[in-house]
Formats: structure tokens, sequence, C-alpha cells
């Protein structure tokens, strides 16, 4: 027969691990302090798609300008969800200044270009980044994330995951408005697990 | 379509798997024989819709339907055929879908075998395995479905990670891997029967003791495949980090090879009840654990999946397999008390008893280094981490006190030893100890770590090779007859015994390997222009070029190096630095050249864009390859004890009154 005055000394043990591993499952190990926001953004020469005459877009030449560097592949699907969010935030924005470019990211031209027909075009430049060279600078984790950058080169925030219009205005409306960015730089915002 | 049928195939087996552990359950408190009937077939039909539903997504991947979620997530037009096939394994979503499929053959197997035998013990134990089933299932139909329809499907997909895509391992590791953890829901299935049925003999431990062994072997093949893809794959000389998930699938084989011995004094002395109960219940729970870890991104490593809500699923499962089962010991214990008592201190039965001390005390020490981080930040709210150093300087006394005990065991007899019979018998391998020892020093070997473990493995090895020879002799002696056909007959007469034996040999063999590739170990790292050399313990590594290749999926620098000994040239190597997108860094693709008594092993490190530079890291790992060729051994041990015949000697029963049966 059971004796279940022992067994509940033996639940009594199990107890504790399991709340150890509840615990443990709040918090965030791969959350470490990143080292982008408040840095100097790293410089890049891309080719802009379908240009003509070719173009290259540099950070440098948008200094003064807050800018969103949005790194994107015509094979994530969050890319797809995210961009309408992007074409909102970049028609509101690109009047008042804004400079939004497009990272074309681990894929091909042409798959690119189709798929920026296939959703309606993308109202800002496509860079193609050779080699990656720019998403390795940029320390990508995946695709989509999203870097925005003020007007004095700096870094001002990293989001992972699909962004918003709503996240894209909280973070660019003070930059335009000239609220200085002397805060502790905010950690990574993450919105949903990444797909690369 | 096939997104459908799949998707169908795991939701039938989720209903199907729940009503057999109902059916099993409520078969037996109403003596309905037909209900139990019908769970087994539940157990049947399982397999073959997990089989349907395994190859859907096989056919899925190779047709590249990116209609299909998790196609689109791993699949890719550029990944050959070989590596997409292997992407079933290589994510989250399909990792579980193949873990039902071996779980769900495991069951079905377990049941059939023991079919109509066991009466409760066996509808239990069903109910237990499908109870398991039910958890998977559930995963796939919830958190990890890998059937969501992407609409519109994408023409192409990313692929697997890339480093799950540059080595043939990768189709060997993981699944050997399931094969062994999985493996072990078997005989946790039918210990849990035992305590539900409240028929707490033998029974179960002699129904799973084959299961345990091959589920062993496996899972040994399957940790050093992951070391040797470590070692060939990510560029750093090494072959075991004390990563999270290392640790996690080495718990259980400690566990489970603790449990091997001790089931053993229990079959033969009705010792250690409880004990076993709950080793193979930690080893289940370990391999569950394991899985949580990867699976929930609760712990920091490489091996991590992506996040999702399934970490809570896994939590809430080992909740309940840890509270019901250790309220079922605890419940059970004074009905599991031993019926037997140690005769003599020296005796085989006290050296497994410290085996399993050992063992036990080793997998705490990995336990605790795994999840100290863990309770660091629970009770103090600091982040630390736990290295090397801390597991190697814990568990090297451990390791090298168990590799003296390999020896020790088949030395010994069961009850009581005759002490002049077992002087006689430690002379060999006494000797081979010292002699070892000697020449160690004498070739200017100063580890102490080095010395004690090459003349423990010297004096195990000689141990067991002397169980070997003396059965023989005595065959030969009695039947005359060859060498060889004496020997085959000795393994054939008692194959767990002396399969076991040959797992000791490989074990031994590959903590040879380990000490010689640690301790003998140098490595040099120098910059070199064409045609310069680095020189290191007889090999000279020529620098001729740099060259760059702009590949599909990554860019890849290379060295192109000829390796001379002695001025003469004995082949060429190319180390290189593959750049893949979206990585900070680029990742080493080391060049080995492997030999029985060295291997050379050389990383590109760093270069100049122009070509006329070349950092190397040149590292010669002596004996290192004897790791690998001990897995096999220890895996061919496991196959004898299994499959070397049928067990036709009988066991003087030792206990009076207990008749031991023997057949499996």
């Amino acid at each position: 027969m059971m004796n279940w005055r022992r067994a509940a000394i033996g639940i009594a043990i199990a107890l504790p691990v399991i709340g150890l591993l509840a615990y443990g499952m709040t918090l965030d190990p791969t959350a470490r302090p990143s080292t982008m926001p408040g840095r100097p953004a790293p410089e890049f020469a891309l080719r802009v798609m379908d240009s003509a005459p070719p173009d290259t877009a540099r950070l440098s030449d948008q200094l003064g300008r807050v800018v969103v560097l949005n790194f994107w592949a015509s094979w994530c699907i969050p890319c797809r969800v995210e961009h309408p969010e992007l074409a909102l935030a970049s028609s509101k924005y690109q009047a008042r200044g804004v400079k939004f470019f497009g990272v074309l990211y681990d894929d091909s031209e042409a798959n690119g270009r189709s798929w920026i027909r296939e959703v309606g075009g993308q109202g800002y430049p496509a860079l193609i980044d050779e080699r990656s060279r720019t998403a390795i600078d940029y320390g990508l984790y995946g695709v989509p994330e999203t870097f925005i950058i003020d007007q004095q080169g700096r870094v001002v925030q990293k989001h992972i995951g699909p962004i918003t219009a709503d996240q894209l205005s909280a973070i660019i409306d003070p930059l335009l408005a000239g609220t200085p960015q002397e805060r502790a730089p905010a950690p990574d915002t993450m919105q949903a697990p990444d797909a690369s | 379509m096939i997104r459908i049928l799949g998707l169908s195939a795991c939701i039938a087996a989720l209903a199907i798997a729940s009503y057999g552990v109902v059916a099993a359950a409520v078969g037996v408190r109403r003596r309905d024989a037909a209900l139990v009937r019908s769970a087994r077939s539940a157990a049947y039909t399982n397999f073959a819709l997990m089989a349907v539903a395994n190859l859907a997504m096989v056919y899925g991947l190779v047709t590249h339907d990116f209609s299909i979620d998790y196609v689109a997530q791993v699949g890719s037009r550029a990944t050959p055929l070989y590596f997409t096939i292997i992407s079933l394994w290589s994510s989250l979503e399909g990792s579980i879908l193949f873990w039902g499929l071996v779980l769900s053959f495991y069951t079905a197997l377990a049941v059939w075998i023991t079919r109509g035998k066991l009466g409760a013990l066996g509808a239990y134990a069903n109910a237990a395995m499908l109870g398991v089933g039910v958890f998977f299932y559930l995963l796939l139909v919830g958190p990890a479905n890998p059937w969501g329809l992407v609409s519109p499907a994408p023409m192409d997909g990313p692929g697997p990670n890339p480093l799950l895509q540059n080595h043939w391992l990768m189709g060997v590791h993981p699944p050997l891997l399931y094969l062994g953890y999985v493996g072990m829901t078997v005989p946790f299935g039918f210990a849990v029967g035992a305590l539900l049925s409240g028929r707490l003999d033998d029974t179960w431990l002699r129904v799973t003791h084959r299961w345990t062994v091959a589920a062993w072997g496996l899972l040994s093949l399957a940790i050093v495949a992951g070391m040797w893809w470590s070692y060939e794959v990510l560029g750093w000389g090494g072959w075991w980090a004390w990563d999270p998930v290392e640790n996690a699938s080495f718990m259980p084989w400690l566990t489970a090879t603790a449990f091997m011995h001790s089931a053993m004094v229990q079959e033969r002395r009705g010792l250690l009840r409880v004990w076993n109960m709950s080793l193979i219940i930690a080893t289940f729970v370990l391999t569950i654990l394991g899985t949580f870890l990867t699976r929930s991104g609760i712990i920091s490593s490489v091996h991590a999946f992506s996040e999702g809500p399934i970490g809570m699923y896994f939590l809430a499962f080992i909740a309940v397999v840890l509270v019901v089962s250790l309220a079922l010991v605890a419940g059970r214990s004074s009905e599991l008390r031993s019926d037997g008592h140690l005769d003599n201190m020296v005796s085989r039965e006290t050296v497994f008893l410290v085996n399993n001390l050992l063992l036990t005390a080793f997998t705490f020490t990995v336990l605790l280094g795994t999840m100290f981080p863990l309770v660091a930040e629970a009770l103090r709210g600091e982040k630390v981490s736990v290295g090397a150093p801390f597991f190697n300087q814990m568990t090297l006394p451990i390791c090298v006190l168990l590799l003296f005990l390999i020896g020790v065991g088949p030395m010994l007899p069961w009850r009581v030893a005759n002490m002049d019979e077992f002087k006689r018998r430690t002379r060999i391998p006494a000797l081979a100890l010292v002699v070892t020892l000697v020449v160690a020093l004498t070739l200017g070997l100063r580890d102490v770590w080095g010395l004690i473990a090459f003349s423990f493995a010297a004096w195990s090895g000689a141990a067991n090779i002397q169980e070997f020879a003396h059965g023989t002799a005595a065959r030969r002696r009695a039947g005359g007859g060859r060498w060889l056909p004496s020997l085959a007959g000795l393994i054939r007469s008692n194959p767990q015994r002396y399969g076991g034996y040959i797992a000791h040999l490989g074990l031994i063999t590959t903590a040879i390997g380990m000490t010689g590739s640690s301790v003998l170990q140098s490595d040099i790292l120098a910059t070199v222009r064409p045609g310069e050399s680095i020189e290191l313990s007889g090999y000279t590594v020529r620098f001729d070029e740099l060259w760059a290749d702009n590949q599909s999926h990554r860019f890849a620098v290379g060295a192109d190096l000829t390796v001379l000994i002695a001025n003469r040239e004995v082949g060429r190597m190319d180390p290189r630095l593959n750049f893949y997108a979206g990585r900070d860094e680029p990742i080493m693709t080391p060049s080995v050249r492997s030999r029985p008594h060295k291997d050379l092993y050389v990383n590109l490190s760093a270069f100049e864009q122009d070509g006329s530079s070349a950092t190397l890291h040149v590292i010669v790992e002596p004996l290192v390859v004897w790791i690998w060729i001990g897995s096999f051994i220890v895996a061919f041990g496991a196959l004898v004890s299994l499959v070397g015949g049928r067990r036709t000697r009988t066991v003087s029963p030792i206990r009076r009154g207990a008749p031991v049966e023997q057949a499996v």
C-alpha cells in the first residue's frame, strides 16, 4: 500500500526544484548589454538597388538627419508582417527629414526586387549588402532588425523583430524634438522570436 | 495537402495516446482485458501515425513546400539534399516531431514484446509511456506545431543554421542522441508501472535491462559524436566545453551507467531496490531536463533553439513527472526495502556501490555547475557563469577513481572475495600500472593527472583483458580448440558480462585518448608570410597561399598549407574562415590530419586582406582519435551484451527461495 505521508515528503522534495526552474523561466539568459546603443553607428557605403545612374548610399552623407536602417529579406516572414508599418512610418517621417533605408540581407537582388513588387513598393531606397559586410558590422542576429541612428550618427536603439509605426514614432519624435539623448542607452527591444 | 496530412496525424496521435492512457488505467482497475488490449493497440497506432507525420515532413522538406511553416523556417533550395533531409531535426518543431517518432516506436516495441505477459505492470507501463507521448504530441499540436500555413508561400527559405550544415556528423549526432535519450523512457515507464501496480519485485528490471543497455550504448555514441563534431567543426581544438547542453546529455549517461551496475546488484543480491527506482527516474527526468534546457532558453548555450512558450509546457511536464514519481517512490519505499544485505566489504557489490556513489557525486557536480548560475541569480541576483575550470577540477579526481574501479570490479567475485585469489589476480594489472608509470616518467611526462590516468588505464585495461584471457584459456583447457573460437564461445556463454567488459575496454580507450589529447597537447600561434613555415613536434607546416571564395551562403577565406615531416611532403591542408551573413564573427573551419598516434590540427586565425600573411594556430593532439574509436568499442560492447545470444547460463540461486529468472 502507498504510504501517503512518505509520498508527501517526496512531493516536498520536488517542489524547490520546480520553483527554481520556474524562476529560471522568468529570466532571459541571452539578454546581454548590447554594445550598440549610444555608440557611433558603423559607416556603410552600399549600392542602391535599381538606381539610375548607379548610386551609393553612405551613412556619413546623412549626418544631421535621423536614419532608420532596416534589415530585411524576401524569405523572412516577419519582414512581410512589418512592411506596412514601416511604409506608414516612412511616409509620415520622410517628409520631416528622416531617412529610411532597407538593407537586403542574405538574399539575391532578383528575389528582393520581386518581393518589393509583390508588397506594393517600399517607398525608400533598398540597399544591396554584398557579402553581408554591413550586417556583420552591425552585429545582426537575424531579420528583421531595425537600427535608429540619431543626427550625430549614434545608434539610439536596436530593435529585434518586426517593429511597428508606433514604436518608431516613440523613438523618432523625441529625436526630432531635439530632446537630448543623454539618458542611459535603452536596452535592445525585442518583439518576437527572431526568424533568422 | 501534405501539411493537412501531417497535422491530422499529430492530432490523431494526441487523441489516441490520451485514450490509451485512460484505457490502460481503467482497464486494470476494472480487470477489463479488452480495454487493456485496446490501450496496446493505441501504442501501435501511434507509431504508425508518427511515421506518417515524419514522412510527410521529410516529403515537404525535399519538395521545398514553403507553405509549411517549418519548411519555410529551415528549408532552402540551395541546401544539398542530405542537409535538407536532416533539417528535420535542425530546429525546434522538427526535433519534437522526430522525438515523437522515436518515442512512439519504442513504446510500440516495448508493448509488443511484453504483451500479455506482465498484467497490471505492463498495462501501467504502457500508460506511463503513452502519457509521456501525450506530452510530446501536445507540443506538436500546440506550441511546437510545425504544420502552420504560410500564405503566400515564400519562394525560398533561409536554410538551416550554418553550423548545422557543414559536417556530415550532424546527420548522426542528433538522431543518436534522441534514440538514446528517448530509450530511457522505457525503463522509466516500467518502473512507474511497477510502482503503480505494486508489483515491486525485479520483474521491471529484468524486462527493461536490454532497453537500458541499448539506450545507454546509443547515448554513449551520441555524446562522442557530439564531441567529434565539435572537434571537427568549431575550431578550438577541443572536444568538450562543459556547455550546459553537453552536460545535459552527459548527466543521464552517468546515472544510466550507475543504474546498469546497481541493477545487477539488485538482480543478484536483492539490494538497492529504492535506489534503482530513484536512479532510473532520475535518468528520465534528466533527459527531459536536458531537453527543457535546450528548448526553453533558460540557460545560455551554443545549442539553444529558438525560444517560445514551449518552456512553460516542459516545466509543467517536469513538475508532473517529479511530483508523481517522487511521491510513488517515497510512498512505496517501505515495500521496496532490500531483502538482502552486504556480506563482505571486499566483493563486487561493494565496488558497484562505490561506483554508484562516485557516479552520483559526478552527476551532482555537473548538475550543480550547470544550474549554479540559475541558483545564484535566484538567491543573490547575480549573474555568474561556471566555466570549464570548475568542472575539470571537481570531476578529474572522480574520473580517475572510476577509471581505477573499472579494473577492480571484474576481478572481484560476488558476495565474498577470497583474498589470496584476489591478490593473485591483481598481479598482472599492478605490473602494467607500474610499468606504464615508469615508462611515462622516463619519456618525460610530469603532469600528475596524466601519470595517474595513464597508469590507471593500464591497470584497468590489463584487468579486463585478463578476464578474457583467463576465461578463454579455461575453455581451451576444457574443450581443446583454438584461441579465437574459445574466445567467441566465452563471450557467447555470458554476453551480458563480457559485453560489459568490452564496454569497459572502450571506455578505457576513450580515457586514454582524452588524457593524451589534453595532457600531451602542444600548440603554437604564429603569423607567417607565403613560403614560410611553422614547426611543431616533428611537423613542418608551410604556408603557400591565401585564397578567397564567394559562395552562395557564405564568403570563405582559406589558406593552402603543405605538411612536411623531415623535409618530405606528406600532405596538404586548407583551414578556412567562413563569413556567414548575420554573424558577428567568422566561423573557423579547421583542417585536421588524423593519425593513430597524433592529430595535426590547423586553424586560420587571421589574415591580411592582400594575402601577404596569415596567422595560423597549429595544434598537435596526441591520441585524440582513440576517443572516437573507444566509443565504437563501447557501442560494440553494448551490442554484444544485447544480441550475443540468449543467456543460457543458470545462476545458482543466491537467495534461497527466490528463483532467479534469467530470460529477458
